[in-house]
Parts: structure tokens; C-alpha cells; sequence
């Protein structure tokens, strides 16, 4: 709790820190990083407290942002309408491909999940109208919460409030009925039946609800650089969640959150790192790098690293 | 209670539950006998209605479950335990047995309000901890649990969805002489509020316990009847109890 | 639509399909011997194709260069496996995925520091540039026909080698039942590595093959690696027969959409719905066919585990 306060804090000074020793840019940096924290910690639903290995979680990340990108286009820029409408988009789709994705299991989860998620990236690659291959540029950030959202900073702290809310709405998610039954789920899907669980029912709507949080922040990345491109959701988006999560730790709940700082920061610091010299155009080498030597040492994630610490 | 007509289960060309028949009256604890491989975890899954039937028909108090999903059963109070443990180990017991208690009292689609507030599923589950003598443990987590623990908790997360009949698939499987005797207690204790069809093995446990035996042989129910009928059917001694009571 | 055409692009899908074959083949039996998902897989298959390049151009010659490329990828893959891979086996599938797709990462940067980032063109085998006609009239690329007579050849000998050597009838238990294949006293340490390393080899042999007709570049392992999957899931995981029979239904499927999907759209609807329907409808096809399959059939077409 005190190392959440801290982090809250933190976040909420950021802006100002940047401002005041003149380094916007990071502003916005930091705008991204929050919305993929939340990215993370809705996939860290399914993946960690669910025991579903979805391998397609882009999907919904991505239709996210196109309903944001398309509405926006269209002449529909109200936050009011264009974010629950992403929310929407995003659950549906989860349910459609929830539905029929968790009839398998094991490795044939994982790939129909990731298929289901190409698919979905190659109908908008071939959506001509809305910018096919090079993506979709959009008029502007949305538009009605009493604020202007092209001052970077008002628009880092509408992140920050959504990203808080959302945290607090799967901190509660956790520790309540469901959550419970969810956990009992993965730990034992049999026994769970055996007492008198639609295990099914349960899972999909576990499903639902993580797709939904990815369509938020699928709108608010869309929004960060007002423009929305297929690769979104690409497979190697997934993947990247994925891994923040994994990095993070898998079922830990601040996992998501962790991973999705960690990776974004190793990137932009390698990515824009002086001493790296002309190897910075290389910098996912040493990120990978990074990341195997993670797996192979440190098999919980940073979050069961620091907890193990605390215990020792 | 139940009554089982004509049920089968082929596994590709071999048939696991050959046209069964068995009725379990209310009340009663009717034992489910037989040698290993003759069917009996198979029936009792399709009972239970974690496999479906190949045919025949499952009637649970006059009405047909044969085609409703396993979570109905156990609404309907048909419950069942298993012969490999199989529990939620990083739960704890309490926390094993509260879950249970929250399948059948109220929505579990409630996703806000935190479980551990709820008073009345932790006093029940504690309630059943102790029915099941595990009031001592209750805040350890279940996989530390020795075996014998384990199989009370076993049949304690069978007993908290409140079922009318409870079948029990070899409640002392792995045990010692002493464990075996709390399970025993712990049957004699249930048995006033509820019916019991029990798969077993140990056979002073069964002739202790059973007003009725069923036994099954490759599949079939060959005898089915009082104890003392059952000590006394030829087919039975052939098929079945001769080689047993002889490698004793 | 002329009967020409259709015949030129089944065997254009039957081309793409060997090439699939290849990659799968490799994938499905890591996949289905040591339970491991391995993204890295594509990365084999792009540095197969860059080594070729660069030795295609140090011989001079394609068909000099072929083998030795075949076994260059084949020991990148052996030393992949001894290093880091086999470490991975006992490890979750999430934990794979981390680590296969952090080489991943690692092989493209490696890639893009050797070769550049520019994709580099690798021509084909001197001999076979020109068209060839087939009976019946038709003009067919010499290459692609060769491609087709190669993966045929390699097909077979992968069912033989499967089929007819111990090593593959290790591979069978393996992949049908690990702990019996073990309790067989087999020693699962080799045999892994030399599994890997005829995956890889394969890979190498889709990288070279397909050099000349797509462009090498940095990620061409990534959306290839796809299809694959895509391959085996149809076909059933640890399946050689599954993955040949999978990757031909995926390389017509995918190539006939593409070709005649957008006609019979054109037909039945206003050019403005057309134009956007047909590429999209036919550029999902493979994983429509990929979701009924799993619907029907959720071990895949052939389940190599009873």
C-alpha cells in the first residue's frame, strides 16, 4: 500500500518535474506509458488471476483505437461517446472470440486466440477507407471533457485518473466473488465445476471484462498521437503485452504496471542513449537481451523479485 | 433418490458403462462395488455430469439430469467428491470450503464487494471445517495438508454445496488403518442428512457402513442388494469378492 | 476467370503450401515432442535465408550454395538449442513466449548489424529463370516449378526418415507420449537437439527457396511464423501428416482467395463494396478455415496424441 502511495506520488509529480526542468517531450512519454499500464493489467486479468493464455489481446487493444480513430473521423469527437463506444466495440469482440476460443485450451488457446487477433489486423489492413496499411490519421485529440485535451499535461492527467480507476476496478474485481471463483478456476477448473461453477460462463465473462479495460486503452492510444495504424494489432503487440506482463509478474497485481514502465523505459532509454552511439539504432538487442536474462534468472517477474526481497 | 436406467459410456471401442441400472434410495448409504477397471469412476462421472451419456437416462429426485450441465446437478444437490484428491491447494482450508459454501448462496456475479466482508460464508465453512475435523487448520493452505487431511477436505468441499445425495469415489483411498476410521466416523455422522452412494475398496469400511451394495463387474451391474445377500450371491464371490477374500 | 489461370494459381498455392510444409514440419514436431512454443522459429527461417544470400554470392553458385546454407541454419539451430532452448522445456508456455520472443528481438538486431537494414536481393539458380511450358499450353515460372519438385522430394524423405529410422520412431514416441519415450531409456537430450536441428535445417531450406521470389529482409520471419501456427494447429500438433496436409489446405486456400475471391465479389456486388470486401474477406480465409477446423475437430485435423 505505501509502495502504491509512492508510486501515485510519483506519477502525479512527474509532469511538473519535466515541465520544470524543461523536458515536455517525456510528458507525453509518460501519457504512453500509463496507457499501456493499463493495457498490461487488463491482459494481467485473464493471463495471471485467469490462467488464459491469450496470445490475441491486440485484438481488442486495436479495435480500441479504431473506434476512437473512425469516430473521430467522422465527425464524432466527444470523449463522452467515442471512449464508451471503444469500451463497447472492445467487449463485443471479446465475446465473439472468447466464446469460441475458450471451447479449446492448453497451446490450441493460445494460437486461436492469436488467429482470431491476425484476422482482425488483416481486415483493417485491407480497410481502404480508413487508411489501410498506412494507418489513420486523426483530426485531433477527443473533444467535452471540460478540458483541452491538446495540453499535454491536462491529457497526461485524464490518463492518470483512468488509469487509477481502472487499477482500483480490478483491485475490487480480485478480491470479490468473482474474482475468487476466477482464482479457483485456474487452480483447479475441475473441481471448480465439481462445486457448482458454469466454469464457462465465468471465464468468458473474465474474457469480456479484460477486453473491455484493453478497448479503453486501445481509445487513449489512439488519442496519445492522434493517429491509429494496423499495427496495433499486429501479433508483435501482443506479444508485448505479453511480455510486460510476464516481466512485471504473471498474476501479480501490479505486474501489468510494472512490466509496461519497465519495458517502455528500457526502450527509450536504450533507443535514445548517447553512449550506445550509432548501436542505439540496434537498441531491441540489448533489450532482448534483457529479457531472456530475466526469464532464465528471475522466473516471477520484477514484481516477485522485489516481494521476494520484502520477505527476505 | 437416483435412478440410473440403461446408462452407457463407450471410450472408442471399449465400453467403460454397459447398460447400468441401479437405483439409490433416500437415506440410504448404498455402496458401489467392484474390481478396478470395472467402471465405477466412469459412473460416477456421468452421474455427476462431468461426461456426458451415450445413452440411457439419469433421474435425480423424478426428474431427468441426464442432459443438464454439471453445475445444475450440483444446484439440484447432486455432489460429488474424487478418488485423486483434488482441491484448491493455495487456498486455504477455510478459504477451500467458503468457495464452496458461495456456489450455492447468491450470485457469484458480483464484482465489487470484497468476499472477505461476507461473516456468514466464513462461519459456515468454519461450521463445516469442523464437521470435517479439520477446525485446527483451517488457516493452512490445503497443499500443506497431510494426506489424510486432505481427504476430509476432499469430502468436506463435496458436503459444503449442501447435496441431498453425495457420491463419494473412494473417500479412503492411500489411507492408513486410523485415518480410514475418522472417514468412517465422519460418514456415520452424515448419513442422518444425507444420502450416500460411496465407491470403496476397503471392505470392512463398506460392510461397516452400507445398507445396499451394488457391484460392478466390467462394466455391468451384476448384484445388487443387502450385505448379507451380497456375502452371499455365488456371481458376486466369482466375479469379484472370492479373489479378494482369497488374496487376504 | 480462364482455366489457365485457376491451374496457375493452384500451383502457386501448392508452391507456398510445400514451402509452409517446410517451416511446419520443424514447428510441429518441437512443438508436439518437447511442449514448447517456439517463436524463434521464424528467426531460423530469415537467418536460412540471409546465409544463403551471402553464400550464393561467396560461391557464385546457387546450388553450391543451397547445402551449405541447409547445414549453416541447421547449426545456428543446434547451438540455439544447447544454449538457451533446452533450458526453456520444463518452463511454462508464458515463459516460453518471453524468451523466444526476445531472440527474436535479438536476431533481427543481429541480422541488421551484419547484413544492414536494407532487404537484399538474391537471385535465383542460373539455369532456371525462364518460363516452362506445361501441358495443356501453359507458361509456369521454371524456379517456382523446381520449388515444388523440391518440396515434394523433401516431403518424402521426411515421411521416410519419420517413418522407416529410429530416429524418427524415437520422434513418434515422443511426440505421442514423452514419459513412455523416456522410460525407453531414449536419451531425450540428443534427440531434442537433433530434432531442432533438422527443424532448423528445413527452415533454412524455406528461407533459400523463397529468397529469390521475396525479398530478405529483417521480419520476414515474423508474419510467416504466423501461417505456420496456423499450419499446425489445423493439422494437430506434433503431426508431420497433419502439418503437409495443413500447410497445403493454408497455401491454396490463401492463394485462391487472394486470386478469386475478389472476382466473385466483383460479380455479386457494386464495385465500391467489392473493392473493399474482396481483399479483406480473402486475406482472413486461412484463419476462418483455422477457427472451423478447431470448432469441429478442437485437437486439429490429425491429433498425434490418442
Amino acid at each position: 500500500m505505501k509502495a502504491a502511495l509512492f508510486a501515485l506520488a510519483l506519477a502525479i509529480v512527474f509532469p511538473l518535474a519535466m515541465q520544470a526542468i524543461d523536458q515536455t517531450f517525456y510528458i507525453g512519454f509518460g501519457a504512453r506509458v500509463l496507457i499501456y499500464a493499463m493495457a498490461a493489467a487488463s491482459l494481467n486479468l485473464v493471463l495471471g488471476y485467469g490462467g488464459m493464455v491469450s496470445f490475441g489481446h491486440a485484438a481488442f487493444f486495436g479495435a480500441g483505437a479504431y473506434v476512437a480513430g473512425i469516430l473521430a473521423v467522422e465527425g464524432v469527437r466527444s470523449a463522452w461517446l467515442a471512449w464508451p463506444a471503444a469500451v463497447a466495440v472492445a467487449a463485443l469482440a471479446a465475446l465473439v472470440i472468447g466464446a469460441m476460443s475458450l471451447r479449446t485450451r492448453g497451446v490450441y488457446f493460445i494460437m486461436i486466440t492469436l488467429a482470431f487477433a491476425q484476422m482482425m489486423y488483416y481486415v483493417f489492413v485491407s480497410l481502404k477507407e480508413y487508411g489501410g496499411d498506412d494507418g489513420l490519421s486523426m483530426p485531433g485529440r477527443s473533444t467535452g471533457l471540460g478540458l483541452d485535451l491538446r495540453n499535454e499535461i491536462a491529457w497526461y492527467y485524464v490518463v492518470l485518473v483512468l488509469l487509477v480507476a481502472v487499477l482500483y476496478l480490478l483491485h475490487r474485481i480480485i478480491q470479490s466473488r468473482f474474482g475468487r471463483v476466477i482464482g479457483a478456476i485456474r487452480e483447479n477448473e475441475t473441481r471448480a465445476a465439481a462445486i457448482g461453477y458454469p466454469v464457462y460462463g465465468y471465464k468468458l465473462a473474465c474474457f469480456v471484462i479484460s477486453g473491455a479495460i484493453a478497448g479503453l486503452a486501445g481509445a487513449l492510444i489512439a488519442n496519445q498521437s492522434s493517429y491509429v495504424g494496423p499495427g496495433l494489432l499486429h501479433w508483435v503487440q501482443s506479444g508485448t503485452l505479453m511480455i510486460m506482463v510476464i516481466l512485471g509478474g504473471v498474476g501479480r497485481f501490479w505486474g501489468g504496471p510494472i512490466g509496461a514502465v519497465v519495458l517502455l523505459t528500457l526502450e527509450e532509454a536504450l533507443s535514445g542513449s548517447e553512449w550506445l552511439g550509432a548501436y542505439a539504432l540496434h537498441w531491441q538487442l540489448p533489450v532482448g537481451v534483457i529479457l531472456l536474462a530475466i526469464v532464465l534468472f528471475a522466473p516471477q517477474g520484477i514484481a516477485g523479485l522485489l516481494a521476494r526481497r520484502r520477505h527476505a | 433418490m437416483l435412478e440410473i436406467k440403461e446408462l452407457t459410456k463407450h471410450f472408442g471401442g471399449v465400453v467403460a458403462v454397459d447398460r447400468v441400472s441401479l437405483s439409490v434410495k433416500a437415506g440410504e448409504v448404498h455402496a458401489l462395488i467392484g474390481p478396478n477397471g470395472a467402471g465405477k469412476t466412469t459412473l460416477i462421472a456421468q452421474v455427476s455430469g462431468s461426461l456426458p451419456a451415450d445413452a440411457g437416462e439419469i433421474l435425480f429426485q423424478g426428474h431427468s439430469v441426464t442432459q443438464q450441465p454439471q453445475h445444475m446437478r450440483v444446484k439440484a444437490g447432486l455432489a460429488r467428491s474424487y478418488q485423486i484428491t483434488s482441491i484448491f491447494r493455495r487456498f486455504s482450508v477455510l478459504e477451500n470450503l467458503a468457495l464452496a459454501v458461495q456456489a450455492r448462496s447468491g450470485s457469484s456475479l458480483s464484482f465489487w464487494r470484497p468476499v472477505a466482508e461476507e461473516k456468514a460464508l466464513f462461519e459456515e465453512a468454519a461450521q463445516l471445517a469442523s464437521l470435517v475435523g479439520l477446525q485446527d487448520k483451517k488457516e493452512h493452505l490445503a497443499m500443506t495438508l497431510a494426506h489424510g487431511d486432505q481427504r476430509a477436505l476432499e469430502v468436506g468441499l463435496a458436503l459444503a454445496t449442501h447435496p441431498k445425495l453425495v457420491l463419494l469415489d473412494e473417500p479412503m483411498a492411500g489411507m492408513g488403518p486410523e485415518e480410514s476410521q475418522r472417514m468412517i466416523a465422519l460418514i456415520e455422522r452424515i448419513r442422518e442428512q444425507v444420502t450416500v452412494l460411496l465407491v470403496e475398496h476397503d471392505m470392512d469400511a463398506v460392510f461397516r457402513l452400507a445398507e445396499r451394495i451394488s457391484v460392478l463387474v466390467n462394466g455391468r451391474i451384476v448384484a445388487s442388494g443387502a450385505p448379507q445377500e451380497i456375502r452371499a450371491n455365488a456371481e458376486v464371490k466369482r466375479a469379484y469378492l472370492g479373489d479378494e477374500v482369497v488374496a487376504r | 476467370m480462364t482455366a489457365t489461370l485457376f491451374l496457375e494459381q493452384t500451383l502457386n498455392g501448392i508452391q507456398f503450401g510445400l514451402m509452409l510444409f517446410l517451416l511446419a514440419a520443424g514447428l510441429t514436431l518441437v512443438f508436439g515432442i518437447m511442449d514448447m512454443i517456439n517463436l524463434a522459429h521464424g528467426s531460423l527461417y530469415m537467418i536460412g535465408a540471409y546465409l544463403m544470400a551471402s553464400l550464393a554470392q561467396a560461391t557464385g553458385s546457387f546450388w553450391a550454395a543451397l547445402p551449405l546454407a541447409l547445414v549453416a541454419t541447421a547449426l545456428v539451430g543446434a547451438a540455439l538449442e544447447v544454449t538457451i532452448l533446452r533450458r526453456l522445456y520444463e518452463r511454462d508456455h508464458m515463459t516460453q513466449v518471453l524468451a523466444t520472443f526476445s531472440l527474436i528481438l535479438i536476431a533481427n538486431e543481429v541480422v541488421r548489424i551484419i547484413w544492414g537494414s536494407q532487404p537484399i536481393m538474391l537471385s535465383g539458380p542460373a539455369g532456371l529463370t525462364g518460363p516452362v511450358e506445361l501441358p495443356g499450353g501453359i507458361q509456369y515460372a521454371s524456379y517456382r516449378l523446381a520449388i515444388i519438385g523440391i518440396g515434394l522430394l523433401v516431403a518424402v524423405l521426411l515421411y521416410l526418415l519419420v517413418a522407416k529410422t529410429r530416429v524418427g520412431m524415437l520422434v513418434r514416441a515422443g511426440a505421442s507420449n514423452r514419459e513412455m519415450a523416456v522410460a525407453m531409456g531414449v536419451n531425450i537430450r540428443r534427440l531434442f537437439t537433433i530434432v531442432f536441428a533438422i527443424g532448423a535445417a528445413l527452415c533454412g531450406l524455406a528461407g533459400a527457396m523463397l529468397g529469390p521470389i521475396l525479398a530478405v529482409q529483417v521480419g520476414m520471419g515474423e508474419n510467416i511464423l504466423i501461417l505456420a501456427f496456423v499450419v499446425i494447429v489445423i493439422g494437430g500438433i506434433g503431426s508431420i501428416r497433419g502439418a503437409f496436409v495443413g500447410a497445403l489446405l493454408v497455401g491454396l486456400v490463401d492463394t485462391m482467395g487472394r486470386a478469386l475471391l475478389p472476382m466473385v465479389f466483383q460479380s455479386l456486388f457494386p464495385p465500391m463494396v467489392a473493392s473493399n470486401l474482396g481483399p479483406s474477406v480473402s486475406s482472413i480465409m486461412i484463419y476462418v478455415l483455422m477457427a472451423a477446423v478447431l470448432f469441429f475437430r478442437p485437437q486439429g485435423l490429425f491429433p498425434a496424441r490418442g
